[in-house]
C-alpha cells in the first residue's frame, strides 16, 4: 500500500512542478530577457504615455459602469429568486464565454453606425464605433461577468435574518441594502471589482474590432503592446512589464481581500 | 392587542390560524413543520397571507379585503430571531441605534444606552457581536428591538442557541422583563421549559391551532399526543 501512495505522491509532485513551471515561465521570460537599459529605453517609447493614460481612463470608467449597474442587477437576482432572475444571471455570464473577437463583432453590429441601436444613435448625432466610449463599452462588456458573478454570490451568502431584522427596525429596502447588504458583502464585492478591472485592463480583441487601434483615442496598453511588437520587441516587452507589475499588485490585493470574503454573519449564519 | 386571522398555503403546509393576544405573553409550540415560523413571517410582513387580517392595537397591518398590506418597516413589531441576528459589522451601540435613525444623534445614544442599561448590558456598548456570549447577544438583540418602542414582540426560539446555564438564567430575567413591558409577546418555542414565561400556550399542528390554554389546562385535557408530551414534560 505504501508504495502505491508514494507513487501517487510522485505523480502529483511531477504534475504540479510541470504546471507551475509552465505558468511562470512566460512571466520569467518577460522579466529575465530585458536589460535595465532596454527597459528604460522601452519606457521612452512614444506609444506608452497615451496608451497608459487611455487605459487608466477607460478601465476606471468601465469599472464604474459595471459596479453601479452590476450592483443593482446582482442584488435583484440574489434577493428575488425565480425564473426572471435565472435568465438575467445567465445573460450576465454570457460575455465570459463569448470569444472577445466575437464580442467585438457583436458590439459593432449593436452599437456601430448601422447596428441595432447604433443606427438610431447615429440619427441623433451619436457615433460610438472607433471612439474612446467604444473602448469603455468593450471593456465593460467583457469584464462585467467577473463583478456580477462575484456580487451575486456575495449577496446570496447574506443571512436573510439580518435583512429582515433591519426592516423590522424601520429600515426601508434601500437603506437595508445600503447599511446591511453592502457592508457585509464588501469583501466579495471588492474581490469581484478587482477581477473585473484586471479583465478590462487586459481587454484586446473586442476593443480592436469595435474601437480600432488609434493612438490616444482607442489604443489601450494591450493594443500598444501589439503595435510596438511590429517594430520593436524591446518596447513591447517594456510595456508588457508595466502590465505585469499591475497584475502582481492586483494579485496581492486579491489574496489579502479574498480570505476575508467570509465575514462572520455572511456565511455560517445563513444556514 | 394583537389580532391574527390568517390563511396561507406553502407547499405541503396549509396554514389557518386564528389567535388574539391581549397584552399577554403567548407561547407558540408545535412539532417541526407545523407552521410556527411561517406564522411569524406572515406577521412580520415578509410573506403575505392568501387571506385574512392582522391588526395590532387598532391598527390594521394586513387585510386582504381592504387591500391593506403594511411594509415590514411600518408594522412596529419587535423581532428577535433565533440567532439574534446582530449586525456583525456594527458594535453593540451601533446595533441598538440602528433602528433609531429618525432621532437626533444625542437622543439616539441616550435611548440606546438607556435600554442597554435596563437589560444589564451597558458594559458591552463598544464591543462587536463576535466578542459576545450567546446570553449577551440576546440582551443586545432585545435592547435593539425594544429601543424602537414596538407595539408587540415576536421571539423565535429565544433560548435555543444558549447553553443550559445561560438558558435558565435568562429565562428568569425574561419573565421579569415581559411582566414589566406589558407588551403582547409571541414566543415560538419547542422547549416545554419556556412555558413558565407565558400566560397562555397555543399549540399548532399541521397548520392549525389545535389547542390553547394555561399549562394546567393543557395537562388536564390534552388534545393530542404532542400536547400531552409537551405539557407533561414542562412540569
Amino acid at each position: 500500500m505504501k508504495a502505491g501512495v508514494s507513487a501517487w505522491d510522485g505523480v502529483q509532485l511531477a504534475g504540479s512542478a510541470l504546471m507551475g513551471a509552465f505558468l511562470i515561465l512566460p512571466v520569467l521570460g518577460l522579466v529575465a530577457t530585458l536589460s535595465w537599459e532596454d527597459f528604460l529605453g522601452g519606457l521612452r517609447n512614444p506609444l506608452l504615455g497615451p496608451a497608459l493614460r487611455l487605459s487608466l481612463f477607460t478601465t476606471s470608467s468601465s469599472l464604474a459602469l459595471v459596479v453601479v449597474f452590476g450592483l443593482l442587477l446582482a442584488w435583484r437576482v440574489a434577493r428575488n429568486p425565480g425564473r426572471a432572475s435565472r435568465v438575467l444571471e445567465a445573460i450576465a455570464q454570457l460575455p465570459a464565454v463569448i470569444p472577445p473577437a466575437v464580442a467585438g463583432v457583436g458590439l459593432l453590429l449593436a452599437f456601430g453606425r448601422r447596428g441595432l441601436l447604433g443606427a438610431w444613435l447615429d440619427r441623433h448625432g451619436i457615433g460610438l464605433a472607433f471612439s474612446t466610449p467604444a473602448v469603455i463599452l468593450a471593456e465593460a462588456f467583457v469584464s462585467a461577468p467577473f463583478f456580477v458573478q462575484s456580487a451575486i454570490a456575495a449577496f446570496r451568502r447574506l443571512d436573510e435574518n439580518l435583512l429582515v431584522v433591519a426592516r423590522t427596525l424601520g429600515a426601508s429596502p434601500f437603506r437595508t441594502f445600503l447599511r446591511v447588504g453592502l457592508p457585509l458583502a464588501a469583501p466579495g464585492l471588492v474581490a469581484g471589482a478587482a477581477m473585473s478591472w484586471a479583465r478590462a485592463v487586459g481587454e484586446f480583441g473586442a476593443t480592436l474590432l469595435f474601437a480600432g487601434n488609434l493612438t490616444g483615442r482607442t489604443q489601450t496598453m494591450p493594443l500598444a503592446v501589439y503595435t510596438a511588437m511590429e517594430s520593436d520587441l524591446r518596447a513591447a516587452q517594456a510595456l508588457s512589464l508595466i502590465l505585469v507589475a499591475v497584475a502582481f499588485a492586483l494579485l496581492f490585493v486579491l489574496r489579502r481581500v479574498a480570505p476575508a470574503a467570509m465575514l462572520p454573519g455572511t456565511e455560517a449564519r445563513g444556514a | 392587542m394583537l389580532e391574527i386571522r390568517v390563511a396561507r398555503r406553502i407547499g405541503p403546509l396549509d396554514l389557518r390560524i386564528d389567535l388574539s393576544l391581549d397584552g399577554e405573553t403567548v407561547l407558540l409550540a408545535g412539532p417541526n413543520g407545523a407552521g410556527k415560523t411561517t406564522l411569524l413571517r406572515l406577521l412580520l410582513g415578509v410573506l403575505a397571507p392568501d387571506e385574512g387580517r392582522i391588526a395590532l392595537g387598532g391598527r390594521v397591518l394586513f387585510d386582504r379585503e381592504q387591500e391593506i398590506d403594511l411594509a415590514v418597516e411600518d408594522r412596529e413589531l419587535g423581532y428577535l430571531p433565533q440567532d439574534y441576528a446582530l449586525f456583525p459589522h456594527l458594535d453593540v451601540i451601533g446595533n441598538v441605534t440602528f433602528g433609531l435613525a429618525r432621532l437626533a444623534r444625542s437622543e439616539r445614544l441616550r435611548r440606546a444606552s438607556d435600554w442597554l442599561a435596563r437589560l444589564g448590558a451597558s458594559h458591552l456598548a463598544r464591543r462587536f457581536p463576535s466578542a459576545l456570549s450567546g446570553g449577551e447577544r440576546q440582551r443586545v438583540g432585545l435592547a435593539r428591538a425594544l429601543a424602537r418602542n414596538p407595539r408587540a414582540l415576536l421571539l423565535d426560539e429565544p433560548f435555543a442557541s444558549l447553553d443550559q446555564v445561560a438558558r435558565r438564567e435568562l429565562r428568569v430575567s425574561m419573565r421579569g422583563w415581559l411582566r414589566d413591558w406589558q407588551l403582547p409577546a409571541l414566543i415560538v418555542s419547542h422547549d416545554p421549559a419556556d412555558a413558565v414565561l407565558a400566560d397562555r400556550i397555543a399549540i399548532v399542528e399541521r397548520g392549525r391551532l389545535i389547542q390553547q390554554g394555561t399549562l394546567d389546562e393543557l395537562q388536564k385535557a390534552a388534545a393530542s399526543s404532542f400536547v400531552s408530551g409537551f405539557a407533561g414534560e414542562s412540569v
